[in-house]
């Protein structure tokens, strides 16, 4: 038995502590907005926030969360996300989208931890373990100064 | 070029091993004691330039992974804590425990503490005898006493670490118990620096 706290809610799981957290959200909880790309810390299309810090969830046992609390992205919530969230439309940032759910992760993390506006050295050294195959990534650093402004950073 | 292909594959598909490291009583014949203490750290080297060690002793920069050595993937860098960028620190992907990957061979590494060692205590392409130096310095190696770093060397989880390196990956030489024994050794032996 695993205990937990996804998005808020309390989540009790039966299955094996080893199985990774990706596999829990999309096959048990159907939380399928967290992507799985690599399955081996290669890509960050799986990023959650574990205990509000960004997590690639495909190398984190079930196990590791017990007792731990977990967002995805469904359950973000605060001014970073919304900020993010408008940049990435006005910008109109994905392409097929896949990677977006863990880039919007970690660009949320940044600015959450960002106590000034964050530079082209730090988006790139924040965003470097999310890779999109669309090669958006010119947008997504628009956006995420797009967000930052928004956010008076 | 068939021969060199079959050895590439040989190489590749050996089941991994754990190097030898020689104990202290093994320089025990060497009658001159600094000789014996310089001998005894080179010994301690074994360990000391092993990739398991030195892939987190970056003289500046980011970590190094593999046996090969070649940059850390993905891209990451030092960061103030010697600890990743914000938002992208070690513990993104590290945690506290080797993580098996479940979708393809090997493993991801952990231990807690995941950080790298500070630029002070860099050892990539620094000599044996520049690491003997720069170990025995207080200014440069976390204020050690020579003592506290024998309990280190001998009983550091992280330093233990490299001889419990998860799935796919070749542990240092030896055990971190001989490493301590050998730490122990030269410093009883007046911790003399090899030439
Ligand atoms: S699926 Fe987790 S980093 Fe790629
Ligand atoms: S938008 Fe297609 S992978 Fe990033």
């Amino acid at each position: 038995m695993t205990q937990f706290i996804v998005n808020g809610q309390d989540v009790t799981l039966d299955i094996d502590p080893d199985t990774p957290l990706l596999w829990a959200l999309r096959d048990d909880l159907h939380l399928t907005g967290t992507k799985f790309g690599c399955g081996v810390a290669q890509c960050g299309a799986c990023t959650v926030m574990l205990n509000g810090m960004p997590r690639r969830s495909c190398v984190t046992p079930l196990s590791m969360v017990e007792g731990g609390e977990v967002t995805t992205i469904e359950g973000m919530t605060g001014p970073e996300i919304e900020a993010v969230k408008q940049a990435w439309v006005a910008i109109d940032v994905p392409q097929c989208g896949w990677c977006q759910s863990g880039q919007i992760m970690s660009a949320t993390a940044l600015l959450q931890q960002s106590a000034t506006a964050p530079t082209d050295a730090d988006i790139d050294a924040a965003m470097a373990g999310n890779v999109c195959r669309c090669a958006t990534y010119v947008r997504i650093r628009a956006a995420i100064h797009d967000a930052a402004r928004t956010l008076e950073l | 070029m068939r021969i060199a292909i079959i050895v590439a594959a040989a190489t590749l598909t050996s089941p991994l091993s754990a190097q030898e490291l020689r104990g202290p009583e093994f320089f025990e014949s060497i009658a001159d004691e600094g000789e014996r203490s310089a001998a005894l750290f080179t010994e301690m080297g074994e360990v000391l330039t092993h990739p398991r060690c030195v892939n987190c002793h970056p003289v500046t920069g980011g970590p190094t992974q593999g046996d090969d050595m070649r940059p850390h993937s993905p891209p990451v860098i030092r960061g103030e804590a010697d600890f990743g960028a914000a938002a992208m620190n070690c513990n993104t992907c590290h945690s506290a425990e080797n993580v098996d990957f479940t979708s393809a061979p090997g493993s991801i590494p952990g231990h807690e503490p995941w950080m790298l060692a500070p630029v002070s205590m860099g050892w990539q392409g620094v000599s044996l005898r520049g690491i003997c130096e720069q170990i025995k310095d207080p200014g440069r190696n976390g204020g050690k006493t020579l003592e506290a770093l024998w309990e280190h060397n001998a009983h550091d989880g992280l330093v233990g670490w490299g001889w419990d390196p998860g799935e796919g990956r070749e542990p240092a030489p030896g055990s971190q118990e001989i490493f301590g024994e050998l730490t122990r050794a030269w410093i009883d032996t007046g911790a003399v620096c090899p030439e």
